[in-house]
């Protein structure tokens, strides 16, 4: 229970970096912990109690698994995270290109 | 122009990478192929294949990279293995439904069973690795031509 | 091939087009052109064929069992009344606009890219619409979300990447807030399929995960539909856009990712309850408020334009927290009217765009002398939004407002009330400074916009004014059919689970 509790104490703290940090990088890393965080505590949630991995071998019974389908989920919600991390820091450099800074407080042309 | 010894890393660095690249490349085609089998599949064997060219890229400097693989070769390939994705998963229309596994199935364990899978992740094997090395080589060009 | 084959094509087509055109394009001149009109031709054809398949089926309901895994085991592609409408209207939006981007890219460099980048977000929209397993439907959401990233950017002007930048890192707080969702609802119902989980929800309904997970939700869902306080990235982001791209944001885009899914899974899956209706009809008569008093004092056509979409969202937000039946027919007709002559205006702020170079209501005027076609349409889509009889916008407000009334509440349909003259006000504005009045001296060579434009324009000023018939008793079916799917609630599951086993 603690898990999940510490797991989403990350999420917090990745929002915390997204909502309060000025640097545009900064942002992005405060939006990688999150999505971490995220992965992280849908893996835990497919724990089940003296499991272990969901592979299947030639010569092990098949015992107790862990819920392998949080895993490939996972693996998907990862792959979305990369995607978007790359458009996201590429439009960074773009912007430093025509603003000059990476202060969020500075790049306010659009008002209103 | 590989042995330039202006671009890219120390010698150390330049000997080290010409020994194990195309091992790490072997290791990451062993993952994909094996993906039915053991963990690993099409993105986690790909993500290793786009490492490889990237490494290289580290090591040598950006211009022994793109002699290997140009910015249009990875965006023909990446295309080219999406379609080829679609078009296995259109096969199963022949079986009755969409994304049907019609391929014979084998006897589990063995390299060559499972169907449509091995085909699968093939296709996202490559589909992610040049795709993640096209993406470094769009960072790395929008930087230098500031 | 039987009829029912059908449905994984709405996935196929799009996801086949967008990489053909990326890898051909460069080298056939044109090509990118001629394959997205077919496939956009294709995909309403399409539409309007599985709608019109849906009257005959048992049951109103057509289930598609991916690779033949039966659910819960696999992912189902659900087709019912509310699918088939939203994909009509997708489609066909997306058919128009693809017309009008023909000639209206011829600006920007770079076509098959922004073909490539449209198609993927057509394909993203509607896997949306017709999945029906919940993980599916945030797979497609992301698509077509970072696909909107990148096309909101596309000019790469200083301001479009400040805009593209706060719109891309608020959706993804926005979609993290939603994967936590769809993880504790999963860990409480160890299934991912919408209709088993609503059939297991049914059953346990007094755990304290179920409002936890009904306002991480709302927030995200909210976010992307850009209910009034998650709505700071629209009159950035919908600007900054190629006028093309604004028109399918602000038309289907906050509609599919935003309301469609809201509507799935609040009233399909979880159940709605009282406080669910009355927090979504507070948001959205709020959301009618504040977005249009906002519009009232801008100057720039596109952001008015954007400010104004905040307040119609707010509408048929309005209808369907009402919850009754007319309510939620004014609500989803209010959907369709919206998306036609939202997209029709932000087309011809385009069309403006394209011939006089500004978007500025100071600096243009008395464009009605030169541009004769986009003037009336452009009026013809102000008279719509505005409720004047009888365009169909008329109809969609006034049922809303006879709702609000049939149920008693007196505030909410006096804030519609207020709402509709306000935006008959604004829009009276655009008209008199953008087409009446003195031209100026640098804009006297103008010329109307190219073809490709207008024919888009004229279609959807068409639908416009043809909306109404839609009331009819023979064509009521399209609207009755999705008021009947929300309103069945979580008994969706009894009918989903029991049309996968038979096929």
């Amino acid at each position: 229970m603690t898990l999940y509790f510490l797991c989403l104490m990350l999420f917090c703290v990745g929002l915390y970096g997204v909502l309060r940090k000025r640097n545009i990088v900064k942002m992005i890393v405060g939006l990688g912990i999150m999505e971490y965080a995220m992965n992280l505590f849908f893996v835990l949630l497919g724990y089940r109690f003296n499991g272990r991995a969901p592979i299947v071998a030639k010569d092990q019974s098949i015992l107790n698994m862990v819920d392998p389908l949080p895993q490939a989920l996972v693996l998907t919600s990862i792959v979305i995270g990369l995607g978007v991390t790359a458009l996201v820091i590429s439009i960074a450099l773009r912007i430093y290109e025509k603003y000059g800074t990476f202060d969020i407080t500075k790049i306010k042309r659009l008002k209103g | 122009m590989i042995n330039n010894p202006k671009t890219g890393m120390t010698l150390i660095v330049k000997t080290i990478t010409r020994l194990t690249v195309g091992l790490i490349l072997l290791f990451g085609i062993y993952i994909v192929l094996h993906g039915h089998l053991s963990p690993g599949g099409g993105f986690a064997g790909g993500v290793i294949v786009a490492l490889s060219f990237v490494h290289l890229m580290l090591a040598f400097g950006k211009d022994v990279a793109i002699s290997k693989v140009s910015k249009n070769l990875a965006s023909n390939l990446e295309s080219i293995a999406a379609l080829m994705f679609l078009s296995i998963a259109l096969l199963g229309f022949l079986g009755g439904s969409f994304f049907l596994n019609i391929l014979p199935k084998g006897t589990p364990f063995n390299l060559f069973s499972a169907g449509i899978i091995p085909l699968c992740n093939i296709a996202i094997g490559i589909k992610v690795g040049v795709g993640l090395f096209a993406i470094f080589l769009t960072l790395v060009i929008v930087e230098k031509s500031k | 091939m039987k009829a029912i084959d059908i449905i994984p094509l709405f996935v196929i087509i799009p996801l086949a087009a967008a990489f053909l055109t990326s890898l051909v394009g460069r080298f056939i001149r044109r090509s990118s052109e001629v394959i997205i009109f077919i496939t956009s031709l294709a995909l309403l054809g399409f539409s309007v064929y599985a709608r019109f398949l849906l009257n005959s089926a048992p049951g109103k309901i057509l289930v598609y069992k991916i690779g033949g895994w039966v659910p819960p085991f696999g992912i189902c592609m659900v087709m019912d009344g509310l699918s088939g409408f939203m994909l009509v209207t997708v489609n066909l939006i997306a058919f128009f606009v693809a017309a009008y981007s023909l000639s209206y890219m011829n600006q920007y460099t770079d076509k098959p890219k922004f073909f490539t980048l449209f198609s993927l977000m057509v394909c993203g929209m509607n896997g949306v619409i017709i999945t029906g397993d919940l993980f599916n439907l945030f797979v497609f959401m992301e698509i077509a979300s970072i696909a909107s990233y990148a096309l909101v950017a596309f000019g790469t002007e200083a301001e479009e990447l400040e805009a593209s930048f706060k719109y891309a890192i608020m959706g993804s707080v926005a979609s993290a807030f939603i994967f936590i969702g769809i993880a504790f609802l999963y860990s409480f119902t160890s299934t991912l399929n919408m209709a088993d989980m609503a059939r297991i929800l049914a059953y346990r309904q007094n755990a304290w995960v179920i409002p936890f997970v009904g306002v991480l939700f709302l927030m995200g869902f909210g976010l992307k539909s850009s209910l009034v306080p998650f709505h700071a990235w629209l009159p950035d982001a919908h600007p900054s856009a190629p006028a093309s791209i604004s028109a399918m944001l602000s038309g289907i885009l906050i509609k599919t990712l935003g309301i469609y899914s809201l509507i799935r899974i609040f009233f399909n899956i979880i159940g709605s309850t009282q406080g669910y209706l009355t927090v979504l009809m507070f948001l959205g008569a709020v959301s009618m408020i504040v977005g249009v008093v906002l519009a009232l004092s801008q100057w720039d056509l596109k952001r008015l334009l954007a400010y104004s979409s905040i307040s119609q969202v707010g509408y048929v937000v309005l209808g369907i927290g009402l919850g009754t039946p007319l309510g939620i027919l004014g609500g989803l007709f209010h959907l369709f009217n919206h998306s036609v002559f939202k997209s029709l205006l932000f087309l011809n702020s385009g069309s403006v765009d394209y011939a006089a170079g500004t978007r500025d209501l100071k600096e243009t005027g008395g464009l009605g002398k030169l541009m004769p076609v986009t003037a009336k349409t452009n009026l013809i889509a102000s008279m719509a939004i505005a409720g004047i009889p009888p365009f169909s916008g008329f109809f969609s407000k006034l049922i809303i407002i006879i709702a609000c009334i049939q149920k008693g509440y007196f505030g909410y349909g006096l804030c519609a009330v207020i709402g509709s003259i306000l935006t008959l006000v604004t829009f009276m504005k655009v008209q008199k400074f953008v087409f009446l009045g003195e031209v100026k001296d640098k804009l006297k060579n103008i010329k109307e916009a190219p073809f490709a434009m207008i024919f888009s324009t004229v279609c959807l000023a068409i639908i416009c004014v043809l909306g109404g018939l839609m009331l009819l008793p023979s064509l009521r079916f399209f609207l009755d059919d999705a008021v009947a799917v929300v309103l069945k609630g979580t008994s969706y599951a009894g009918v989903v689970l029991e049309a996968a086993s038979r096929q």
